[in-house]
């Protein structure tokens, strides 16, 4: 990792299909003064309006809320996209919300995050990609690459469905190939700086 | 120039040459629909589609409806409808004469959704509701009322979830791929362009939705639009918003009391 990361700003998290313990896996052992936000899009059916926030706020230190438009963000946070929108980054690190068509069939979509995300933070930013069964994030990860930002996979082989991060990979911007452990282990480490 | 300069210099520019002001909308979802119509249409910067726009009023008006559309579908967030149903309906019910404004009424898949609603409690025949949109392409489609048949499955659950009391077929014929709403749904709606961002206030409503407009504007231009429609509601009029918008950040906040929360009606009642 050069200096350039060495300010990471936020991290950005897409995941589909198994997400729930996939996310499990990585959030609950994150301190509660963990000092970055973390953003996640986990698809989700459109009429599920807050399941997923309680679940995980019921197993985590750190604290999880839904994403709110114009919500200011901040550290020591996990923010989830709302189920039926879109989940956008502002210049001045807030979020924007937005109804229009679904991308890759999802929406919220990881792509429109991790791009949104990508033109914000630049280099500041970490993108990682969980477990699911289709494409989505693969161009939002090549985003994050080009503007300089550290992109994650979890491991296919470790993954409950792994043809999202297989398709993030094979896009060739994956910096780091990793378990789910592994990934924990290197917010951490990140947190720590 | 940083692309966010570039890209408020642009807006700024429209503004000027062709009075449509995008300069108070939420600037990362205006971004990503701009960077769909240039590449769809193969321009690469900011400044070449600037000049392409100053250039050809044609381009212009695609441009214009390509980035002011909105997706919505038939009884979406069915909760809320039925939330109206039961919250709503029987106020209105008092009225003679109920006047219901749809702003932001897009492809019109909400507005015939409200009718379908009202006939079914027996109130359209002595309703008018005014749908209105910035989009005039969104509002033609909206008046043709014809949807593709792919949209009907999900339509049909979103219907029956929201406590439809009939067949949701009852409500349109099928053709080849399309459906025709049934035009009964249509008498009395009047649809009309109309800028939440730039005009005014023109009647005065029993309801007012104004649902998933909101998250497209910023903070200022959200409470300018929400002092708008406080001021085209009647005393103890009822307004709906998106369910991820707020009236929290609106000088007018006090203005209004909750009827159901988490389906986001309100009640102006100061």
């Amino acid at each position: 990792m050069s200096d350039k990361h060495l300010k990471i700003e936020a991290v950005v998290v897409g995941v589909s299909a198994g997400g729930l313990m996939a996310l499990s896996g990585i959030l609950t052992e994150l301190p509660a003064a963990f000092p970055l936000p973390i953003i996640v899009v986990q698809h989700r059916s459109k009429d599920e309006r807050t399941v997923l926030e309680d679940v995980l706020r019921s197993k985590c230190k750190i604290r999880v809320k839904q994403a709110d438009e114009k919500e200011k963000i901040e550290g020591g946070m996990v923010y989830i996209a709302p189920a039926g929108y879109h989940l956008l980054i502002e210049a001045n690190r807030s979020f924007s919300l937005s109804c229009d068509a679904p991308v890759n069939f999802s929406r919220p979509s990881i792509d429109v995050l991790f791009e949104s995300a990508a033109e914000v933070y630049e280099t500041k930013l970490i993108g990682v990609i969980l477990t699911g069964a289709n494409k989505d994030g693969a161009a939002g990860m090549q985003a994050i690459k080009r503007r300089g930002g550290i992109t994650i996979a979890q491991n296919p082989a470790s993954a409950l469905f792994p043809a999202m991060p297989r398709a993030a990979i094979d896009t060739g911007c994956v910096y780091y190939i990793l378990k789910l452990e592994e990934i924990k282990n290197f917010l951490l480490e990140i947190g720590k700086n | 120039m940083t692309d966010q300069e570039e890209l408020k210099e642009l807006l700024e520019c429209i503004r000027f040459a062709y009075g449509y002001d995008f300069t108070e909308y939420a600037e990362a979802s205006v971004k990503r629909r701009i960077d769909h119509f240039m590449s769809s249409n193969k321009i690469v910067s900011l400044g070449a589609l600037g000049k392409a726009l100053l250039r050809e009023d044609a381009f212009f008006e695609q441009f214009i409806l390509e980035i002011t559309v909105n997706v919505t579908e038939m009884f979406r967030d069915p909760d809320f409808y039925k939330s109206l149903r039961e919250n709503v309906i029987a106020r209105l019910a008092t009225y003679p004469f109920i006047k219901v404004w749809i702003a932001g009424s897009s492809t019109g898949e909400e507005i015939y959704s409200i009718a379908i609603l009202l006939k079914e409690e027996g109130l359209l025949e002595r309703s008018v509701i005014y749908a209105t949109d910035i989009n005039q392409k969104a509002l033609q489609t909206a008046k043709e009322g014809v949807y593709s048949l792919g949209n009907m499955k999900n339509y049909t659950t979103n219907y029956l979830k929201a406590g439809g009391k009939n067949s949701f077929s009852d409500y349109y014929t099928a053709k080849y791929d399309s459906v025709l709403l049934d035009r009964s749904l249509k008498q009395n709606i009047v649809f009309a362009a109309h800028n939440l961002a730039a005009d005014k206030s023109f009647n005065e409503f029993q309801l007012v939705l104004c649902r998933n407009v909101l998250i497209y504007f910023n903070q200022q231009l959200q409470n300018k639009v929400i002092n708008l429609l406080y001021e085209s509601l009647c005393p103890f009029g009822f307004l709906a918003l998106g369910n991820k918008e707020s009236l929290l950040f609106t000088d007018k906040r006090n203005m209004f009391e909750d009827v159901d929360k988490k389906e986001r009606i309100f009640i102006k009642t100061g």
